[in-house]
């Protein structure tokens, strides 16, 4: 899957799970802020990431993410990690 | 006890509703009227392995641009219809946001299974192996007193919050419940009522005693309370909400007063786990009238719990019998129509009887075409009987003996 691909599956997604403007979703912004997520939406997102991507997000790794493209970023490193393993 | 010159008068200031009858007071009191059946042959039931694939049936609500994201995810099916009845109760009575906000409006609900949630929420658990990816929706949705803690929540309710579990008399214990929180002045207003999911898992296990009818060629007809041909019961389920309010609160914010909980009683058959007796019934359905301070003569309706099993319509018609033996008040059965909504049956039937009051009628027992010998005793309403009324008897009874009577009274 390409990095492209894996981002429009994000955003898609995170559109769709919490109902959010496609418009607000931008690489800066952040994810907490735009998502307004609180710690049981943290649980549906690691839910969420699961069902699409087959693996599962620490909840400590959360600590570094702060913006939409720290979310990317981390998902693409986990998805190319699992394809090379 | 608190001394009867201390006692509120409690009533009846909204009601709501959303059943196998209608999503709504007016669809409700049509299909009352019209003695429609909202009973149906459910084929995904067949196949997952019911003796008997009758169920009463709702829609689930499209509650998208209703609730928002986080409250949906923790609501399960009996919640979004507890939600729905309570929608309606509150604008019937005319209470909005900001006079909840402004008060310590209470909750008591009853409920007594959440299966759906339970089982889907296990199985993912055993699928995945790693119990976060349940999400967090699941344990808010698996426990009994979910439907009080979402709405609760929803309705930013700062009053009494419980659920009542007493299988399928936990509706009209939750409202004699409230009426006792307000009679003794410790609440002026408590949003009182039933939910009962109807899916496929809810009630698999009650299908196992081999209670329920397989009528099944004939699914409007299946359900025939004190009939002497009938076979059993038929689940069903939805949400009934009633809203109770204390005489001088509703006098004071102007509130339409629909009706006066005028008594509630209450027993246990210290018995069988499932097994009816004449004695339990008998003992709640006194207590109520001598809580209400009238004689068994000024009863004009019972609304029966008969579910249409064998053994449970013939004690409820000997107990009925026994107390308003001289009267004969008229007794109809809406689970004849209805099926049986269990959890939420105490409350639906509050409702149910409270729109033939308000309305002039009483909805028939429809199905009943011969009585047996304790039925034959009864003054059941066969057709629907255009009658003003003022005070009627509503029945709930449930698994481990557990009775409860409540009486109500029109408002003049």
């Amino acid at each position: 899957m390409t990095n492209e691909n894996i981002i429009l599956k994000i955003n898609e997604f995170l559109t769709d799970e919490f109902e959010v403007e496609a418009g607000s979703i931008t690489p800066e912004a952040n994810l907490k802020k735009t998502l307004d997520l609180d710690s049981l939406d943290y649980i549906d997102l690691v839910v969420v990431v699961e069902s699409n991507f087959g693996f599962k997000v620490k909840p400590e790794d959360f600590t570094h993410i702060v913006s939409f493209q720290d979310f990317y970023d981390y998902v693409i490193r986990r998805v190319d990690a699992k394809e090379l393993a | 006890m608190f001394p009867a010159s201390c006692m509120n008068r409690v009533v009846i200031t909204g009601l709501g509703i959303y059943s196998c009858l209608g999503k709504n007071l007016a669809e409700v009191k049509d299909s009352l009227y019209a003695g429609k059946s909202g009973i149906v042959f459910d084929p995904d039931r067949k196949e997952f392995g019911y003796r008997s694939a009758l169920t009463g049936m709702v829609d689930r609500p499209n509650l998208k641009g209703l609730l928002d994201r986080r409250a949906r995810v923790m609501l399960p099916e009996q919640g979004e219809y507890a939600y729905m009845a309570t929608l309606e109760a509150l604008a019937n009575a005319k209470m909005d946001q900001d006079y909840i906000d402004s008060k310590e409006v209470g909750i008591i609900y009853g409920n007594d299974s959440s299966a759906e949630a339970v089982i889907s929420g296990i199985d993912l658990m055993r699928e995945k192996k790693d119990n976060t990816l349940v999400g967090s929706g699941s344990v808010f949705q698996t426990m009994n007193s979910t439907v009080t803690m979402n709405l609760a929540t929803i309705f930013k309710l700062k009053g009494i919050n419980f659920t009542v579990s007493a299988a399928c008399a936990s509706g009209s214990h939750a409202i004699g419940l409230g009426y006792h929180f307000i009679k003794s002045g410790l609440q002026e207003c408590i949003i009182c009522g039933g939910a009962q999911e109807i899916n496929k898992f809810s009630m698999g296990n009650f299908d196992a005693l081999s209670a329920f009818s397989v009528r099944e060629a004939e699914p409007t007809k299946a359900s025939r309370p004190f009939d002497r041909d009938r076979d059993g019961l038929i689940p069903s389920g939805g949400a009934a909400t009633v809203i109770l309010e204390s005489l001088e609160s509703a006098l004071k914010r102007g509130a339409p007063i629909l009706g006066e909980v005028l008594g509630y009683g209450f027993s246990s058959n210290g018995a069988h786990i499932s097994n009816p007796t004449v004695d339990g019934p008998v003992r709640a359905l006194t207590m109520a009238l001598k809580d209400a301070g009238i004689a068994a003569d000024q009863v004009a309706y019972i609304n029966a719990h008969a579910t249409s099993t064998p053994a449970g319509d013939a004690s409820e018609a000997k107990a009925i019998d026994q107390v308003f033996g001289q009267s004969r008040p008229f007794v109809s059965s809406t689970k004849s129509m209805t099926g049986h909504e269990c959890w939420m049956a105490g409350a639906s039937e509050i409702v149910y009887s409270m729109l033939m009051m308000q309305h002039g009628f009483i909805a028939p027992n429809i199905n009943f075409e011969n009585p047996d010998e304790d039925s034959a005793k009864l003054n059941i309403a066969k057709t629907t009987i255009n009658k003003e009324f003022e005070i009627f008897l509503s029945n709930s009874f449930g698994f481990g003996g557990t009775n409860s009577s409540l009486i109500v009274k029109k408002w003049t």
